[in-house]
């Protein structure tokens, strides 16, 4: 078997007493979706925050295609291929939707010591950059100023962002966080056409939606990873049931 | 044609004759007008004050590339001006004449100046950055007070505009006035050209969100440093000018009142629009020369008029007209 594209090793980190992460064991093979679940207050954007480099461990390891990240800046492991999205939306607010996008595609092209021709008309940043917003369905609205769009849209654009550099790994951490059931619909039809291009983290809270786009399941409580595997034996985990899906299904149903 | 240019996201140029463009056009006409004025009226105080407020357009425009585009808010900025206006008046003050000489010194002591504040005050932010250039700045000017050769606290006349072989006559009033009224175009441009340019996305990107920007790829600080270089080179230019416009250098040029006054300028114009600078500094000084007949203190009235312009003109005067598009 090849090597997992990521390989997480005893990552722990506290905050003042809080354990956010207590010593995180984590596998993803290429071209899988891999969900992350658990209640608020979990761990679950911790644990991307450390994947992404924003948050130090104390403890343990991330080992991204073949090498070791656990030191690397934040823009280092972009720069590699993980791209992430915000679960609070963080974009460039005052840019228009094509340029946030085109951005991302200048930033992952390595060149921006340039200083004298005009970025937005070069094809080589523009297109891409339109495919991207064209495969997350907000090409319509490329020329829209950020903070004029919808928060749904808003959200798409964290994806196409996030698509844009052309990552090995995405991490998306609630993707579908404060969407209308419509909006939610849409996004979960595009994470399934991503689906098995891009290599996937999603952390999310509907179940259904979990259990209809992952191929492997991890469930967090208080840090920690109490079942990981597939969606039908983490379905059935005892722990599980009794530490997450039953308060969630009593919520949700 | 356009359907095409579109589906490459290539953006249409937009019209160039809108309310927003004729303002900023008709200031540049007027300024370069004059010397016209100046010639019939044969009265020379109209250059004097215009180029003044060319030259410091210069200081605004080099200010607004890091503070308005930049997210940058140096309170030092009148350090370059000094700097620039020192390396002008001590050449001259050791036999050195040229302009070709003189005026590269002073962009690149500016430059290199602009170097060190920036390697040490980027990595900080908010009130600390402000407080960290405004040091800087403050030993700039307690330096210049020292420098007893060069007129310490009072100020050194200086005896001769810089020298171009000829080819430009400083000491001829309209040729030195036309030259600062290019060398106002070409700072415009430049910073035009810059900020459109993918240095100046990124730029941008750092002002507007640098966890996102991180995020994508990029740690800002690198940009953010050569944006701080090219604005203190630029400035320090506009202290050559300065010097030569009026044959005079003391260390209050660079007081941080003066910073001040710059930052002033670039705000009440309209931060990070291309004509703000230019705009706001014909307004704040016309304002300081107008007030300035009827009372002894116009600051006593400016101070007011911009908390007026800080609260209720978002984009200040360049926001008055037209919704702005990105530069
Ligand atoms: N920057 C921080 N400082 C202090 N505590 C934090 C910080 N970030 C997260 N926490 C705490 O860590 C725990 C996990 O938070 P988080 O990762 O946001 O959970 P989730 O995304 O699963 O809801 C929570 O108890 C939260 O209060
Ligand atoms: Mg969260």
């Amino acid at each position: 078997m090849t090597e997992p594209l990521l390989q997480v090793d005893g990552l722990t980190k506290r905050f003042g007493g809080v354990v956010a992460a207590d010593a995180i064991a984590l596998d993803i093979a290429a071209g899988e979706c891999h969900a992350v679940i658990g209640p608020n207050g979990a761990g679950k954007t911790t644990l991307i925050g450390l994947l992404a480099g924003e948050i130090a461990p104390e403890r343990g390891s991330i080992r991204f295609d073949g090498r070791d990240v656990t030191a690397v800046a934040v823009h280092r492991r972009s720069q590699l291929g993980l791209a992430r999205s915000f679960q609070i939306t963080s974009l460039f607010a005052d840019f228009t939707a094509l340029d946030n996008v085109a951005l991302a595609v200048q930033a992952r092209s390595g060149h921006s010591f340039q200083f004298w021709q005009d970025a937005r008309r070069q094809a080589a940043l523009r297109e891409p950059a339109l495919q991207a917003l064209d495969a997350v369905g907000l090409a319509a609205r490329a020329d829209a100023r950020v903070d004029r769009l919808s928060h749904g849209e808003q959200r798409q654009l964290e994806i196409a962002v996030a698509l844009a550099g052309k990552p090995r790994l995405l991490l998306l951490d609630e993707p579908m966080a404060g969407l209308g059931a419509d909006e939610s619909a849409r996004m979960v039809a595009m994470l399934r056409r991503l689906k098995g291009d891009v290599t996937m983290l999603l952390i999310e809270h509907d179940m259904e939606t979990v259990f209809a786009l992952a191929d492997r399941i991890t469930v967090l409580v208080y840090g920690r990873v109490i079942a990981s595997g597939d969606p039908l034996a983490v379905r059935a985990d005892a722990a599980v049931r009794e530490a997450y899906l039953g308060e969630q299904d009593a919520r949700h149903v | 044609m356009k359907a095409a240019r579109k589906a490459f996201g290539v953006p249409l140029p937009a019209s160039w004759f809108t309310p927003r463009a004729a303002l900023p056009a008709l200031v540049l006409v007027i300024l370069g007008l004059v010397p016209v004025y100046a010639a019939a009226t044969g009265d020379p105080f109209a250059l004097t004050l215009f180029g003044r407020i060319e030259i410091l357009s210069i200081a605004a425009v080099s200010l607004n590339l890091i503070m308005g585009y930049g997210g940058m808010a140096s309170f030092g900025h009148a350090a370059y001006l000094g700097i620039g206006g020192y390396a002008v008046g001590i050449l001259w003050k050791e036999g050195i004449a040229s302009g070709f000489v003189q005026w590269p010194a002073a962009i690149a002591v500016s430059a290199l100046f602009a170097l060190v504040v920036g390697a040490l005050s980027l990595r900080t932010r908010g009130v600390y950055f402000i407080m960290i250039t405004l040091a800087f700045a403050q030993m700039v000017y307690y330096v210049a007070q020292g420098l007893d050769r060069y007129g310490g606290d009072d100020g050194m006349t200086i005896g001769g505009r810089s020298s171009f072989a000829g080819i430009v006559n400083l000491n001829n009033a309209t040729q030195l006035y036309y030259l600062c009224f290019a060398l106002l175009l070409a700072s415009l441009f430049l910073v035009w050209r810059l900020v459109n340019s993918r240095f100046g996305l990124i730029i941008q990107g750092a002002r507007s969100n640098e966890r996102r920007l991180r995020a994508i790829g990029i740690s800002p600080f690198r940009y953010k440093l050569v944006c701080f270089v090219i604005a203190g080179g630029l400035c320090g230019l506009s202290g050559a000018l300065l010097a030569n416009h009026t044959n005079f250098i003391s260390p209050a040029m660079m007081y941080w009142t003066r910073s001040g006054d710059l930052m002033v300028m670039v705000i009440l114009g309209g931060l990070g629009s291309l004509f703000g600078p230019l705009l706001g500094t014909v307004t704040y000084l016309l304002l300081e020369e107008a007030l300035s007949r009827v009372t002894e203190y116009p600051g006593l009235f400016i101070g007011p008029a911009l908390l007026l312009v800080a609260i209720f003109m978002h984009g200040g005067i360049e926001g008055l007209f037209g919704a702005r598009r990105r530069d």
